[in-house]
C-alpha cells in the first residue's frame, strides 16, 4: 500500500514538472518524436526487406539440365546421388516431355514453335529441379550437382538477387547507425531536461532529504517523468505506424513495384512495430533521466 | 535517564585540512535541552551536521538512539533522518506551498497515510500555535511564524530528538523568545530531546538548560544550568 501510494505521489510529481516545465519538456518530445519516427520507418523497413529477401530466397531453385542421351536409368542413379547431398532440401525430374508440354500450354507462340520441332531438334532437355535447405550453400549445392555424371548444366539464382540483398543489407546498417546516433543525440537532451527540473527543485530535493525520504522516493518523480516523455514521444510516431503503413500497403496493394516485393499484412505487424516504438520510447527516456539523476542528484 | 547521544572520541577534518572538531566525548541523555555555544569556527555547526549525518566524522564513534552514524551507508541514511526534525536559521519552506503543505510534506515524503497526515499535521500545528494559519503561504508570514512552521514540519513526525542549528539567528529579541519557548514546550510536553547551536546570549542565560562550550573544536566546559561565558569563548 505504501508503495503504491509512493508512486501515485511520483506520478503526480512527475505531471506537474512536465507542466512546469512545458518548454523544455517539449523540445525533448519532439526530439523523441523524431527519433522515433525513424526508428519505426527503419524498423518497418528492415522487417519488410527481411520477409522479401526470404521470399526470395524460399523461391531460389537449381535447375539441373541432364544431358539429352540420359536414360531413365541414370535419371534414377541422378537422382539418388542428388538426394545424397547433405544441402538438398527436395528434388522434381520433369522430361523434356513435361516441359515441352507445360510450354505449350504456357503461351500460343510458344505452342507452335515447338510443334515445329523434332525429338532431335529440340533444345529442351530433362530437368531436375532441387530446393536447397541452405540459400547460402546454395554455390557449392550446385557444383556438387554439376559434377554428377550426366549432368549436363546447371543453373540457379542470379546474381543480381544476391546484389540486391546485398545492397538491402548495407542500407539496414546505415539506417542502424543514424538510429543509433539520433537515441544518442536523445538521451542528452532528456539529460538535459531532467536535469533543469532537478536544479528548479533543488529546494524541495534537500528538504526531502533532511525530513527521511528515501533515494527511492526521491529519484522515483525524475524516472517517472523521463518515461512520460518517452510516451508522449511515441504518440506521432505509433499513428504514423498505423495509420502509414496501413495507407502505403494498400496504395500498392500489398506489393511493392513488382509481384517480387512483397509487402508484410499491417495487421497484427503495425500493432507489434507499434509496441516496439512505445517502448523504445520509454527506455530511452528512462536511461535520459536515470543517467541525469544519478549525475546531479548524487543518490 | 539512559543516553540518547554518545560521541566516542570523534575528530572531524575537512578535506582542505581544518580540523573543526578535535577528540570529542560527549553524552546527552534522553529529554534533555541542550545549547552548544562557541565563537565563529567553534565547531557547533560541524557537530549538529555529524548527528544528522551531513557529515561523518573522521575518526571516533558518533551514535545517536542506537545507531553509528558514521557507519551508515548514505543509502540508508533517511532511516536516521526519521528519527530526528532538524530546524535551521533560514527556516528552508517551500514558498509556493501553505503552512499546512509545508509540514505536510515532510510526512508525504515517507509514504504516510492522509488521514494520518492530517491528524499529525494539525497537531504539531497546534503545538506551534498556528493552528490559524493553516493557508498561509510563507511570505505573509513573519520571521517568527515562519521558523514556527519549521519547527513544526520538524516535530510532526514525533521524533525523539529535535536539532537546531542557530534557530533564532534571524530574528529579533522579541520574536526569539516567542521560539525558545515554542521549544521549551516540546521539550516539556513532548519529552523531546533538543540540541540547540547558538551564540544567542541572552537566551542561553534566561534558559538555564545544559550547555555545552565549544572553542576551536575542543570541548570546554559541558555544564548544568550553564551560562554564556564569554571568558570561555
Amino acid at each position: 500500500m505504501k508503495l503504491f501510494r509512493m508512486l501515485g505521489r511520483s506520478i503526480r510529481d512527475a505531471v506537474k514538472s512536465v507542466i512546469r516545465n512545458f518548454s523544455l519538456s517539449l523540445a525533448s518530445i519532439s526530439c523523441i518524436t523524431i527519433t522515433l519516427i525513424i526508428v519505426a520507418i527503419a524498423i518497418m523497413a528492415s522487417y519488410n526487406v527481411q520477409n522479401f529477401t526470404k521470399e526470395i530466397e524460399r523461391d531460389m531453385t537449381i535447375v539441373a539440365f541432364l544431358d539429352n542421351d540420359a536414360t531413365k536409368s541414370d535419371v534414377k542413379e541422378i537422382e539418388k546421388e542428388i538426394n545424397s547431398i547433405s544441402n538438398v532440401d527436395k528434388y522434381t525430374y520433369q522430361s523434356k516431355q513435361e516441359v515441352k508440354e507445360k510450354m505449350q500450354a504456357e503461351s500460343d507462340v510458344f505452342d507452335t514453335v515447338l510443334q515445329n520441332w523434332s525429338d532431335e531438334e529440340s533444345p529442351l532437355k530433362d530437368t531436375i529441379q532441387v530446393k536447397v535447405k541452405d540459400v547460402e550453400k546454395i554455390n557449392k549445392t550446385a557444383a556438387k550437382i554439376e559434377s554428377i555424371d550426366k549432368v549436363a548444366v546447371v543453373r540457379y539464382g542470379s546474381g543480381m538477387v544476391d546484389k540486391m540483398i546485398a545492397a538491402f543489407n548495407q542500407v539496414e546498417k546505415i539506417t542502424y547507425g543514424i538510429v543509433i546516433a539520433l537515441i544518442v543525440v536523445t538521451v542528452f537532451l532528456i539529460i538535459n531536461t531532467i536535469k533543469l527540473t532537478i536544479s528548479a527543485r533543488r529546494r524541495e530535493i534537500g528538504i526531502m532529504r533532511l525530513v527521511g525520504a528515501s533515494n527511492f522516493t526521491i529519484k522515483t518523480p525524475f524516472i517517472i517523468e523521463g518515461m512520460i516523455l518517452g510516451i508522449f514521444g511515441s504518440i506521432v510516431p505509433v499513428l504514423i505506424t498505423m495509420y502509414g503503413y496501413t495507407a502505403f500497403y494498400n496504395h500498392f496493394d500489398g506489393y511493392l513495384y513488382s509481384q517480387l516485393i512483397k509487402l508484410i499484412q499491417p495487421e497484427p505487424f503495425i500493432y507489434q512495430v507499434s509496441l516496439s516504438v512505445i517502448i523504445i520510447g520509454i527506455i530511452v527516456g528512462m536511461i535520459g533521466s536515470s543517467s541525469a539523476v544519478r549525475k546531479y542528484l548524487k543518490v | 535517564m539512559s543516553d540518547l547521544i554518545r560521541l566516542k572520541n570523534v575528530e572531524k577534518k575537512y578535506k582542505n585540512g581544518v580540523t573543526a572538531i578535535h577528540n570529542l566525548n560527549l553524552a546527552i541523555e534522553k529529554g534533555s535541552f541542550v545549547f552548544v555555544i562557541g565563537g565563529s569556527g567553534s565547531g557547533k555547526s560541524t557537530l549538529i551536521k555529524m548527528l544528522y549525518r551531513e557529515e561523518k566524522p573522521t575518526k571516533g564513534q558518533v551514535i545517536v538512539g542506537g545507531l553509528d552514524v558514521a557507519k551508515l551507508k548514505n543509502s540508508k541514511v533517511y532511516k536516521l533522518r526519521r528519527k530526528l526534525g532538524i530546524v535551521f536559521q533560514d527556516y528552508r519552506l517551500l514558498p509556493k506551498q501553505t503552512v499546512y503543505e509545508n509540514v505536510a510534506f515532510a510526512l508525504e515524503c515517507i509514504g504516510e497515510k492522509k488521514d494520518s497526515i492530517r491528524i499529525k499535521v494539525l497537531k504539531a500545528l497546534e503545538d506551534v500555535g498556528l493552528k490559524n494559519k493553516v493557508h498561509e503561504y510563507p511570505d505573509k508570514l513573519s520571521g517568527g511564524e515562519q521558523q514556527r512552521v519549521a519547527i513544526a514540519r520538524a516535530i510532526v513526525n514525533e521524533p525523539k530528538l529535535l536539532l537546531c542549528d542557530e534557530p533564532t539567528g534571524n530574528l529579533d529579541p522579541d520574536m526569539s523568545m516567542e521560539i525558545m519557548k515554542v521549544l521549551e514546550d516540546i521539550n516539556k510536553r513532548r519529552g523531546t530531546t533538543i540540541i540547540m547551536a547558538t551564540h544567542d546570549k541572552e537566551i542561553v542565560n534566561k534558559m538555564k538548560k545544559q550547555v555545552v562550550t565549544l572553542k576551536e573544536g575542543h570541548l570546554v566546559k559541558f555544564k548544568q544550568k550553564g551560562k554564556y561565558e564569554d571568558e570561555a569563548i
